[in-house]
């Protein structure tokens, strides 16, 4: 039965405030977690919602293209720009490419792409569910013998994951055009031989973590946006909420997953 | 337009609600509710706003939970039904939502597909087409087909969320204040509606409402909610026909035609 009723029972009044909170931390941890255990449960069993995945991975995309541009040019523009004086110190600007592919390939260019997605996607997932829920739309798909559920939650979650990856090699690829464009104008190398300093410092390893920071991140900010939305209430407020709620958990938990990939793969280097 | 006497089979409760109780925190809502509904019949729920109406039949539907007492639509046991028994007893059961719950983002011909493609399968495209043009047709709204909702007036959002329901044939139909802040001409053709489908479509209704031309014109009997029970069952006449202090301005501050 998919009410919006708390299953947690209400505390106790006499408790104290710290033991409230974290009674409430703790309740709320668990429903984040069988929201996560439904979706796994939902997202791979028939019937699937093909055509809404699909149109929920155009909508990503398409929100999240030009902001995602502009940001990824300026990034590969600037931070070649702002790295240039030090490596020039040591005579070393020829190094240039090769330290802009590293950090963009391997930090930037996920993260960049994941903080737009979380502002642009996962807010308007956020605000979409939230006023869908607050109008009763959600609850009507409930009653007419459909799965909410799985047509809301799992084909946006679906979306992100399967969008981010590839908007972040997109931004990879134009921060790079980004930096290469600032290269060229200083010291006049070309296309060719920019490239091939780029890659060449990179390994197999430094795609494969860029990827799986990506899919993570893709997959974080959907469900937040979705949790967000789906459990939204009070009103018109508890849809502002529900935006808000998406991009601030979303960015803070992109930060620690950032964090723990960068740990772990460092251990494979 | 006058209501029609309805077929009601009194041997046949399609909905039976005993001795329910339901409570949100501090705040006890519903305190013994015993209920029959028959076959055919369109049971009238009254109350004044935060009586528990709503509650009771998001109870019947099965998006709330009884605290306790037994509740049994079209034989199933709401306290005890799983899950996918649940999924197929909805489809047997039409919710008109207040606001309409028209999904914001799908045309009118998308709002009645999405139940339909989902709970029917293996329809052809034209039969999908056939099927939404005929309810909508019933409810006097095939020009809007290709809208949006948001191009619709109240009256007409409220026509096609029950077109929504209809299309899956429903044999029980929830109404949850059809007439709420609807103009009074509106409000009669939404009473018209009610009682058009309870004839063409065969289903038996509880309609929540807190407007007595509309409980007047579609009850086949009258229930009144006070206190969290139903003090007072019967025609419409039976029911105002009291002395009790708690329905007499309920009757007086409403225009009755």
């Amino acid at each position: 039965m998919d009410t919006t009723e708390s299953t947690v029972a209400p505390l106790k009044k006499n408790r104290s405030p710290f033991l409230r909170r974290l009674a409430n931390f703790f309740a709320e941890m668990a429903k984040i977690n069988s929201f996560i255990y439904r979706f796994f449960k939902e997202a791979f069993m028939p019937p699937y919602e093909f055509k809404e995945v699909m149109r929920q991975c155009y909508e990503t995309g398409v929100r999240s293209f030009t902001l995602i541009t502009l940001t990824g040019f300026i990034v590969g523009f600037i931070f070649t720009k702002q790295s240039r004086p030090s490596l020039a110190n040591f005579g070393a600007t020829s190094w240039l490419p090769s330290l802009v592919s590293i950090a963009i390939l391997r930090a930037l260019a996920p993260l960049v792409t994941a903080l737009i997605a979380s502002g642009k996607v996962g807010s308007s997932i956020g605000a979409e569910l939230g006023s869908m829920r607050v109008t009763e739309q959600i609850d009507a798909m409930e009653v007419s013998g459909t799965k909410p559920f799985k047509y809301l939650v799992c084909t946006r979650v679906l979306a992100t994951t399967i969008v981010i990856p590839i908007l972040a090699t997109y931004t990879a690829f134009i921060a790079l055009l980004g930096g290469y464009l600032n290269v060229s104008g200083n010291e006049g190398t070309s296309y060719r031989a920019y490239m091939e300093a780029v890659f060449e410092p990179i390994t197999f390893l430094d795609f494969e973590s860029s990827l799986i920071k990506s899919i993570v991140f893709g997959f974080t900010i959907g469900i937040v946006g979705c949790y967000q939305g789906y459990y939204s209430n009070k009103g018109t407020e508890g849809v502002g909420k529900a935006a808000n709620g998406a991009v601030v958990t979303a960015m803070f938990l992109v930060f620690i997953e950032e964090m723990i990939i960068v740990q772990l793969t460092g251990w494979f280097r | 337009m006058e209501k029609v006497k309805a077929k009601i089979d009194y041997n046949n409760p399609v909905i039976t609600i005993r001795d329910l109780y339901k409570s949100f925190g501090d705040m006890k809502v519903l305190q013994g509710i015993d209920l029959d509904l028959y076959q055919g019949e369109n049971l009238v729920v009254l109350g004044r706003s935060g009586t528990g109406k709503s509650v009771l039949i998001k109870i019947i539907s099965g998006m709330l939970r009884a605290d306790s007492g037994d509740v049994s639509v079209l034989g199933h046991d709401m306290n005890t039904i799983r899950e996918k028994d649940l999924q197929e007893l909805r489809i047997r059961i039409g919710f008109s939502f207040q606001a309409s719950a028209l999904y914001d983002s799908m045309t009118v011909r998308q709002n009645l597909e999405f139940p339909l493609v989902r709970n029917r399968k293996g329809m052809t495209r034209k039969e999908i087409d056939t099927a939404t043009e005929s309810v909508l047709d019933a409810v006097g709204l095939l020009h809007t087909i290709n809208q949006m909702p948001v191009e619709l007036s109240g009256g007409q959002r409220k026509r096609v969320g029950i077109a929504r329901t209809l299309i899956l044939n429903p044999e029980i139909m929830l109404y949850d204040e059809p007439t709420a802040g609807l103009d009074p001409i509106t409000c009669i053709e939404i009473n018209d509606l009610i009682n058009e489908v309870q004839q063409r479509f065969n289903t038996s209704s509880i309609i929540i409402t807190h407007d007595l031309t509309c409980a007047k014109s579609t009850g086949d009997r009258i229930a009144m909610l006070l206190d969290g029970k139903f003090e007072h069952v019967g025609t419409f006449n039976e029911v105002f026909d009291t002395d009790d202090k708690r329905v007499k301005p309920f009757f007086e501050y409403n225009f009755v035609e």
